[in-house]
């Protein structure tokens, strides 16, 4: 049943998403999950202290054979870790330019394994600009689940490219995050694989809307430089080397705020990716930000 | 807390950015305070430098000087230069290195070059460990005007059975070397790889499975990497404590005392 306010906005799925969030928000704590933390404490560093939301996580690279058993086991890694919410996206395998079909597969996938845990368990709806319409559907399709909470462009096509604009001012619409992966490879990007200069281009022309980098670029002392004008756009710190100094720069140029933890989870260690921020010469509370407060605002806000 | 002996880590300035922890106090601080006891240090200079004899004296100088007697130093040895054979002497001989580190990428030679095969066969017969850098850094973010070709390790399988005694180990392997050919270079039990540039969801308990645990060592190729980021490897696989204990330590002492 419909509250007043989604009957009046008309836009149930955004309303859905922040009761979602604002539920999510007094739930698990850190010390719940550490209370699933293997019995060998081998290491003699601990995860962070403060609770972490792994915003950039695939099912694909992890064991089991169903979206249900991935998910469980993955849940379990993330327990280990100090991880208390996941958001997960594509389903697997990884198809570069994927049909209408597999999109929807994929996303049947991932709507699957958030059944696991509703509570710990948020996702992107996974689209392809070069099906415009086919996205257009998934994401209403998908968006009807409250813990749908933005799309994610891969590399089948870049995002400057003007099929874009309609799954752009539905996802806005829709109170979405935008999740862009972007690298600039020094070894060459794919054809349809978006820079964050590219990314930037887009979010010039969606000011309002709020846009992640992922990946930061890969080369993060470009990738930051790029997009520190434009406010509207977020960099995310997944899914590339731990080279020491990433984050210190993002946070000197970005400031904390702007600077988003993910990891890149099957296809990255968790641990890889988390002393990216852990071992950071920043303040504490920047990591507390980074690990969770900026992207739990940035979900809020939308 | 365990002890650790981290047998990646690397001195001076890395060619094309300056990291957090780059000078040798801050250094030998950090180890420190994550329980590292010992640290096998190559130089970052031996990468472009050509006075490899300037660099391996620096690094023993500053090992010496900064290390607390943490810092163990690795010359390096590179056999695309001219006389490369009187730097390998000096580093067994006279600067009485444990081991050196090899850069085959950066100096440009190839696995299966006649030169590298010799210098194992010096290294087998001094008993020195050799340490071989795979990767340097992700070919992807490489910056563009030191671009280096990835090294291919295939050829490995073919020469590791000629030099039975040598002490290798590969460094940063994981990145450009897939597990299949990981697994077959590590049926030869006289070669060891570092967990570095290992990734995937708890990776090290996945490789167990594959490699034997006396052959995985802790390396975090610190500080170009976060050392957190080796070390929290180590509790995402929920190891058992014997072989934690030897990956942290017990496999790298294994082979400076045989």
């Amino acid at each position: 049943m419909k509250t007043d306010v989604e009957r009046i906005s008309g836009d149930a799925g955004s309303c859905c998403r922040r009761d979602f969030l604002a539920t999510t928000l007094a739930g698990l704590t850190l010390a719940s999950c550490n209370q699933l933390i293997g019995k060998e404490d081998v290491s003699p560093i601990n995860y962070s202290a403060f609770p972490i939301w792994d915003s950039h996580c695939h099912l694909s690279s992890i064991f089991g054979n169903s979206p249900e058993e991935k998910m469980t086991h993955f849940l379990k890694i993330a327990d280990v870790t100090g991880i208390e919410h996941v958001v997960i996206y594509m389903g697997w395998p990884f198809v570069l330019d994927p049909t209408p079909e597999i999109l929807k597969k994929q996303n049947d996938q991932v709507l699957r394994a958030m059944k696991v845990n509703p509570d710990r368990i948020s996702a992107y709806v996974y689209v392809n600009p070069n099906h415009v319409d086919a996205s257009l559907n998934e994401m209403d399709r998908c968006f009807e689940n409250k813990g749908m909470v933005g799309i994610k462009l891969w590399v089948a096509s870049r995002c400057d490219e003007t099929s874009l604009a309609p799954i752009i001012r539905k996802a806005e619409k829709q109170n979405a995050v935008i999740f862009q992966h972007t690298w600039i490879k020094t070894t060459g990007n794919l054809k349809g694989e978006s820079t964050p200069m590219q990314l930037v281009e887009l979010a010039k022309k969606f000011p309002e809307a709020k846009f992640i980098c992922g990946h930061a670029g890969g080369v993060w002392e470009l990738g930051i430089r790029a997009i520190r004008p434009y406010s509207n756009i977020f960099v995310e710190t997944a899914g590339s080397s731990p080279t020491a100094g990433f984050v210190e720069m993002a946070v000197r140029e970005l400031g904390a705020e702007r600077v988003i933890f993910g990891s890149d989870a099957g296809g990255r260690s968790f641990a890889s990716q988390i002393s990216k921020v852990l071992g950071a010469d920043i303040s504490e509370q920047d990591k507390k930000m980074i690990f969770k407060d900026n992207y739990q605002k940035l979900l809020m806000m939308n | 807390m365990h002890s650790i002996i981290d047998v990646n880590i690397n001195l001076s300035r890395y060619p094309t950015r300056r990291l957090p922890d780059d000078e040798p106090e801050l250094l030998v601080r950090k180890l420190k305070s994550v329980g590292v006891s010992e640290a096998w240090a190559g130089s970052f200079d031996a990468l472009l430098h050509r006075d490899i004899e300037g660099v391996n004296l620096r690094l023993k100088k500053d090992c010496e000087r900064f290390g607390q007697r943490i810092l163990i130093p690795f010359g390096t040895v590179n056999p695309a230069l001219p006389d490369w054979k009187e730097d390998f002497h000096r580093c067994v001989e006279k600067h009485h290195f444990r081991g050196i580190r090899l850069f085959p990428a950066y100096h440009r030679y190839l696995l299966n070059d006649k030169r590298f095969v010799e210098l194992l066969h010096l290294a087998e017969d001094a008993g020195a460990i050799v340490q071989v850098v795979m990767t340097v850094e992700d070919a992807r973010t490489q910056h563009p005007l030191l671009s280096v070709s990835k090294i291919d390790s295939k050829p490995l399988i073919d020469i590791i059975p000629g030099v039975p005694n040598l002490k290798l180990m590969l460094l940063n392997a994981f990145r450009d070397t897939n597990m299949n050919t990981i697994t077959k270079i590590c049926e030869n039990k006289n070669v060891s790889v570092d967990i570095a540039m290992l990734e995937g969801v708890q990776k090290i308990r996945i490789l167990l499975e594959k490699v034997s645990v006396n052959q995985i060592l802790f390396g975090s190729y610190f500080p170009f990497f976060y050392i957190e980021s080796a070390l929290l490897k180590m509790k995402e696989s929920q190891l058992n404590s014997d072989d934690s204990k030897k990956i942290f330590y017990q496999n790298a002492k294994n082979l400076i005392s045989e």
